[in-house]
């Protein structure tokens, strides 16, 4: 998995509460079986104005011109600014691997839900809860100011503004630290395979009708 | 101390726990489809690591599978790749059970667990599929959860997981005829909001879930994670037990005893304590219909679209006038004068064979309205299938001019043929009505299996309590 360090991003504002995953990538992409490729179809239904099919040139499809994300002002931004609950809905991964393939390596929002914030941590793409109030006002600040940027820092945990702001913002120690070294959760679970290996040999013994 | 059904599961798996809480969960039951898993298989080759535990594997496909003209095959090559590719890796790999494309028990995974009597209570239960969260209807922790997690429980046989804050979500009372299991959960997501349960398990408690069937309370389980919670369970009783008896994977004789014995403590202390309490009276809840494009965007079959104007929230006031522009509809529509395109009987919400005996009743001696083009009846696996046409259900549907196909998620996910064309307008017993989830720019309102049935009937939403 890709380090996370620091670093400073164009913001895009998407102005809405409970994006779900079928927004994100929508389901005739998810036949793929393929980890990669999935970031021109990110948003497919809003981003163009035809229905997008796998395996189709994505550069010749209609864009629609009201999307954010196709204004020429956004193009390239690495920082995705939402409202609630982003990422309801499925626990398909195509969503984390949309954004990231896009160009996305962090989403800054109020909430989000929980298992879309869980796969996001296993693709170097970090999710940022800040309160409401901020939220608010960064929305105001990107959409007033062309080529909005944020420096964010994992390792200090905070979200910096071009005026001087400067927002902390929690995580998980462990998540933390398995994003900033790019750590593999396989390999690190498998340190205790001595204990799963143990633990197992005991739910043997008390439950020996889940081993059938 | 007095513990929940939660804290009871979460400490009997956790096998290390880090610094920060961070647990690693030991995982019992893991369920594979084609969708999620082959990214999955794919990682574990590349980093020539092994399966751990073979014998915790279920998989089956469902996602992509055809509900018609099952002798042709998978007629669209991409969806075929990915059933192949599952065949392909389970040949390889193994499992304790497959029920590929065509078996006689294959089906919707969260339909096929249960019935095969591989989910069983006590166990952690993950899927690459939110809908995991079914499973808790057995005082399973059950968990969707994403590829990466796949490949990890895989690998490892466990999930990391921190643990969440516990919800009781209790519902006294008893609901009135023709009020499903899907209404209450309908009504509850109304009440708490998609986001509500973010962060939490939620167990479902009070005597209206006692007095729910299996299948009621893994249609109010399966719709915890359209509430925000990751997990939703109900303690084992006697109904639990009776259910399980006698399936394929549960466990007989001796055993059978000892795991009963087991299972009848997998229930909250008196006095357990929750970081929320819901409460709710089934006595007054009506049949639900929802209206947007969010399961909280939701009114009772005798109620109406609401105006965005009625929300003070201007984030919310501006949502609700998206969702009523994507669903064609006017504010303050009354939910009955709403006319429909399509129905969808199916998906692992109501496709179990309760949910068509009850959308059966309603159809029984009655014809679909002329203005619907089309309503399928889609259950949830083969072994449903076979028992509905046992008892007849089958004949009833095709007589009132409902189609009958072969099982499959279909329509719930649109990821085969059967979907909504765009504006087209459908009364779902699935789970999500998100903007082109049945389809692009397909409309979606939820609703119960006799909710649906008689929407068919009338070619509008109705209340189902008409005609019973
Ligand atoms: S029926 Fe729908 S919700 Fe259930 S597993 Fe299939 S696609 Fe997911």
């Amino acid at each position: 998995m890709q380090q996370f360090t620091q670093f400073d991003g164009l913001v895009a504002p998407l102005d809405r509460a409970n994006v779900d995953t079928d927004a994100i990538i929508p389901k005739q992409f998810l036949k793929s079986i393929k980890r990669s490729g999935f970031g021109p179809n990110l948003f497919d239904e809003w981003r163009y104005l035809d229905v997008g099919q796998p395996g189709r040139d994505n550069s010749q499809r209609p864009l629609n011109p009201d999307f954010v994300l196709n204004q020429a002002r956004f193009r390239g931004a690495q920082i995705l600014l939402t409202r609630d609950n982003f990422g309801c809905g499925s626990s398909r991964e195509h969503a984390p691997w949309a954004l990231e393939d896009y160009g996305f390596r962090a989403i800054v929002g109020s909430t989000f839900a929980d298992i879309f914030f869980n796969n996001c941590f296993k693709n170097g793409l970090l999710p940022i809860k800040l309160p409401a109030a901020e939220i608010d006002a960064l929305f105001a600040l990107v959409t007033e100011q062309t080529g909005y940027r944020l420096r964010i820092d994992l390792a200090a945990q905070t979200v910096a503004r071009p005026d001087g702001r400067t927002i902390g913002f929690d995580v998980d120690p462990f998540r933390k630290y398995c994003l900033l070294n790019g750590f593999d959760d396989i390999g690190l679970t498998l340190r205790h395979a001595d204990k799963i290996g143990d633990f197992e040999a005991r739910r043997r013994i008390e439950q020996p009708w889940l081993f059938s | 101390m007095q513990q929940t059904l939660y804290d009871r599961l979460w400490v009997n798996h956790v096998v290390h726990t880090e610094e920060d809480g961070t647990a690693l969960l030991y995982i019992d039951r893991h369920l594979v489809h084609e969708v999620t898993s082959p990214q999955a298989f794919e990682g574990l080759k590349l980093s020539g690591r092994k399966v751990w535990r073979i014998s915790s594997i279920v998989a089956t496909a469902d996602h992509n599978t055809p509900t018609r003209d099952w002798e042709q095959g998978i007629a669209d090559p991409v969806s075929r790749l990915q059933v192949e590719t599952l065949d392909a890796n389970i040949h390889e790999v193994g499992a304790l059970a497959y029920f590929p494309f065509r078996d006689a028990r294959q089906g919707i995974v969260h339909v096929i667990g249960p019935e095969q009597g591989a989910t069983l209570p006590g166990m952690t239960v993950v899927c690459g599929d939110s809908h995991t969260s079914t499973h808790g209807a057995f005082a399973c922790l059950a968990h969707g959860i994403g590829t990466s997690e796949v490949e990890h429980v895989l690998a490892t046989q466990c999930l990391l997981q921190k643990k969440s804050k516990c919800m009781l979500v209790r519902v006294a009372g008893q609901t009135g005829k023709g009020v499903s299991a899907k209404d209450i959960a309908l009504a509850i997501i109304g009440k708490i909001g998609t986001a509500g349960g973010t962060g939490y398990a939620i167990e479902f408690g009070g005597s209206a879930i006692r007095a729910l069937s299996m299948e009621g309370r893994m249609t109010l389980c399966n719709m915890a994670i359209e509430a925000g919670a990751r997990a939703g369970m109900v303690a084992v009783d006697q109904t639990t037990i009776d259910y399980l008896q006698g399936r394929p994977f549960a466990p007989r004789g001796e055993l059978w005893d000892r795991a009963v014995a087991y299972w009848r403590t997998l229930r909250s202390d008196d006095g357990a304590r929750f970081d929320a309490v819901v409460d709710l009276d089934a006595g007054s809840l009506q049949p639900q219909v929802t209206w947007g494009t969010s399961p909280e965007m939701v009114a009772t079959i005798a109620g109406a679209v609401p105006a965005p104007e009625d929300f003070a929230d201007p984030v919310t006031s501006e949502g609700v006038a998206r969702a009523l522009q994507y669903m064609g509809l006017a504010p303050r529509t009354p939910i009955k004068q709403i006319s429909i395109d399509k129905v969808f009987i199916g998906s692992c919400t109501n496709s179990r064979i309760e949910d068509l005996r009850a959308a059966a009743a309603i159809a029984r001696g009655r014809q679909v309205a002329d203005n619907v083009k089309l309503a399928l009846v889609v259950p949830g696996s083969g072994l449903v299938k076979r028992q509905a046409e046992s008892e007849g259900l089958d004949k009833i549907f095709k007589a009132a001019g409902f189609e009958w196909r072969e099982p499959g998620c279909s329509m719930c996910l649109a990821m085969n043929d059967d979907r909504l064309e765009p504006g087209e307008r459908c009364a779902s017993t699935s789970n999500r009505n998100f903007e082109g989830r049945q389809g692009a720019g397909g409309r979606t309102h939820l609703v119960s299996p006799e909710m649906a049935a008689a929407a068919a009937i009338a070619g509008h939403f109705a209340d189902v309590r008409d005609l019973i």
